[in-house]
C-alpha cells in the first residue's frame, strides 16, 4: 500500500462506480460508502447523499418510511449493502449462519431489488463471508458492483455471475484462496487503481469534514481528526 | 400547596390525554403480555420507561421493531421481560451486536418474527388506514416471505396484514397542557401511535399552553387525540438522546455492549443503571 489508508482506497473505488449516479442513500454504520459517495459529490455537485440515520440535519422529514418510498418511486438509484455472507448469485444475508444471529435483514429486502445501483460492500473478503450459497436469503437483486477490501467484481446479469475486475492488494491465487464462490475473471484484471493525488486531497480535506459530522470514530482513526 | 394525585393507566377516562406522575407509573400501565411498539435508539426512545418496565419485572412482552430496535430492546431481553419479538433487525449501531439478543436467540430462548422496514412500516400503516394489509413490492424473492406465514404473495406484490400494537411507547421532547406531544421529524413515532390501541409517552420538558396554536411547533406534534398519557421523564431517553437537548452518550453504549457479553456483566450493569433508580436517572 502507498501513503494512503485502506479506507481512502477503498472509498475511491466506491466514488468511481458512481459516474452518473444521481441520489445515493447511505444506511446505518456504512462510514467507508459514506466517504466515497461525499468524494464523488465533489466532482459532481447535482449528486444528491442521503445519510438515513443522520443525528443532525437528519434529510427525512416524514420518519423511516421516507427512505422506502423514496426508493418505491425510484428516486434513489445508488444504495450500499453488506452482509454476513454474500454468495455467487449475489445473495446477501443478515439474519443467520453457522449457528450465529446477525442483527436482522434491516430494509435489505426492499431496497436491493428496488434500487437500479446497489453496490455490496463487505470489507472481510473470505471463505466466511463469501460462500457458494448463503443460510438464508435476506435479499436478492441486481448489483452494480462487489466490493471487499480486497477486491473489485463486476456483476453480469445475463450470466448471474461475478467477474473478478481488479484486485487492490493481493494475489490472483490469494483471491481464488479467499473466495467461496465461483467466479470469473475480466481478460483486464489487474491491481486496483490507487487513489490520485487529487482524490487524496478532496478526501482529506472537505470530505473528512462531512464525514467526521456523522462518523467521529471513524475520522479519528482515518484522518486523525 | 397541595400534592397533585395522579391516576394511573388503568383509572384513566377514556378520550383524553392524562398526565401521569412518573416513568413507573407508564411502565405499571404495560401490561404483561402485551405487544409494544419501539422505536429504533435514533428515534426518541422511553429509556426511564424500558428500566422501570424491568424494575417491576414486566413479563411476556413482545416487542415490535419500528422498524428496528437497539438498546431498549437487548436490556429487556436481558432482564427476561420478553416474549417474541417482531423486528427487522436488533443492533446496537456502532457499538456492534445487540449481545442479550443474540444470545437469547443463539439458545433458542426468544421467538423471533424477521421482517424488513418497509413491512413493518406498512403494516402499522394499514392500521392507520383501517384496512386489512397493505401491498409492498420487492420483497417477494427473500426467505422472509418464506417464514413468515401471514405475509400472502400476490403476483409481484406481498400483503402485509395490518399491524395493532398495544401500546406504543417512547419518548417526545415537549408535552403541552393540552396532552399535545412534540417528536419532531421522527414521523415513525406517529405512524406507531395512529395505529396502537394505547400511546404511553414520556417527556423531556414541559410546554405551557397548546402547541397546535403555534405554526412552527404543529407540524412535529402528534396530537393528543392519539396520546392516551403522559409523564415527566426529565433525560428520560438517556443513554440515548433527544436531538437539540442532548446527544446519544456513545462511551456508555460501548460501555454496554461490553459488559452485556456476559450474563454476569449484564447483571452487574442493571445492578448499577437499572435497578437503582436514582442513579440511572442522573447519569455522569
Amino acid at each position: 500500500m502507498g501513503p494512503y489508508a485502506k479506507e481512502e482506497h477503498l472509498a475511491c473505488v466506491i466514488a468511481r462506480l458512481l459516474g452518473g449516479a444521481r441520489h445515493a442513500a447511505i444506511g446505518a454504520s456504512s462510514p467507508i460508502p459514506a466517504t466515497g459517495a461525499f468524494l464523488h459529490q465533489q466532482k459532481d455537485r447535482t449528486f444528491r447523499v442521503s445519510l438515513q440515520q443522520r443525528r443532525a440535519a437528519n434529510p427525512f422529514t416524514e420518519g423511516s418510511r421516507e427512505l422506502f418510498d423514496l426508493a418505491g418511486q425510484g428516486r434513489i438509484d445508488t444504495f450500499f449493502l453488506g452482509g454476513a455472507q454474500i454468495d455467487g448469485a449475489a445473495a446477501i444475508n443478515l439474519v443467520r449462519a453457522d449457528g450465529k444471529r446477525f442483527p436482522g435483514s434491516f430494509g435489505s429486502a426492499f431496497m436491493y431489488p428496488m434500487v437500479p445501483g446497489t453496490i455490496l460492500f463487505r470489507e472481510e473478503h473470505s471463505r466466511r463471508t463469501l460462500v457458494p450459497k448463503v443460510e438464508f436469503v435476506s435479499a436478492r437483486g441486481d448489483p452494480r458492483a462487489l466490493l471487499t477490501g480486497k477486491a473489485l467484481f463486476s456483476w453480469q446479469k445475463d450470466k448471474r455471475r461475478f467477474r473478478l475486475e481488479s484486485i487492490h492488494d493481493a494475489s490472483l491465487e490469494e483471491i481464488a484462496e479467499n473466495t467461496g464462490f465461483a467466479y470469473d475473471v475480466s481478460s483486464r484484471v489487474g491491481k486496483t487503481k490507487p487513489p490520485s493525488e487529487e482524490e487524496l486531497a478532496l478526501l482529506r480535506g472537505p470530505v473528512a469534514k462531512l464525514v467526521a459530522a456523522d462518523y467521529p470514530d471513524f475520522a479519528k482513526r482515518v484522518w486523525g481528526m | 400547596m397541595t400534592a397533585r394525585v395522579f391516576p394511573t393507566v388503568a383509572e384513566l377516562p377514556s378520550n383524553r390525554t392524562a398526565f401521569l406522575q412518573d416513568a413507573e407509573a407508564i411502565a405499571a400501565g404495560i401490561p404483561d403480555g402485551a405487544l409494544l411498539a419501539l422505536p429504533p435508539d435514533y428515534s426518541l426512545v422511553a429509556m426511564e420507561v424500558v428500566r422501570a418496565l424491568i424494575r417491576r419485572k414486566a413479563k411476556n412482552l413482545r416487542l415490535l421493531g419500528v422498524p428496528i430496535l437497539g438498546m431498549s430492546a437487548d436490556l429487556l431481553i436481558g432482564a427476561s421481560c420478553v416474549a417474541e419479538v417482531e423486528t427487522s433487525a436488533v443492533s446496537l449501531g456502532e457499538a456492534g451486536l445487540a449481545p442479550r439478543f443474540t444470545e437469547a436467540v443463539e439458545r433458542g430462548l426468544l421467538k423471533v418474527k424477521d421482517a424488513t422496514c418497509p413491512a413493518i412500516l406498512n403494516g402499522l400503516q394499514a392500521t392507520e388506514k383501517g384496512v386489512p394489509y397493505m401491498p409492498l413490492a420487492g420483497i417477494a424473492a427473500s426467505d422472509l416471505v418464506k417464514e413468515r406465514g401471514d405475509w400472502k404473495v400476490q403476483d409481484d406484490l406481498v400483503l402485509v396484514p395490518a399491524i395493532k400494537p398495544d401500546v406504543a411507547l417512547f419518548h417526545a421532547r415537549w408535552a403541552d397542557e393540552a396532552g399535545n406531544v412534540w417528536v419532531g421529524r421522527r414521523r415513525e413515532l406517529a405512524t406507531a401511535a395512529h395505529a396502537s390501541r394505547m400511546c404511553l409517552v414520556s417527556f423531556e420538558e414541559n410546554k405551557p399552553g397548546d402547541m397546535l396554536e403555534d405554526e412552527l411547533l404543529a407540524p412535529g406534534v402528534i396530537s393528543s387525540i392519539y396520546v392516551t398519557a403522559t409523564a415527566h421523564a426529565p433525560r428520560g431517553a438517556w443513554p440515548l438522546g433527544v436531538p437539540g437537548v442532548y446527544g446519544v452518550d456513545d462511551t456508555h453504549l460501548s460501555q454496554y455492549a461490553k459488559a452485556a457479553r456476559t450474563r454476569e456483566g449484564f447483571q452487574r450493569y442493571l445492578e448499577e443503571w437499572v435497578l437503582t433508580p436514582r442513579k440511572s436517572t442522573s447519569p455522569a
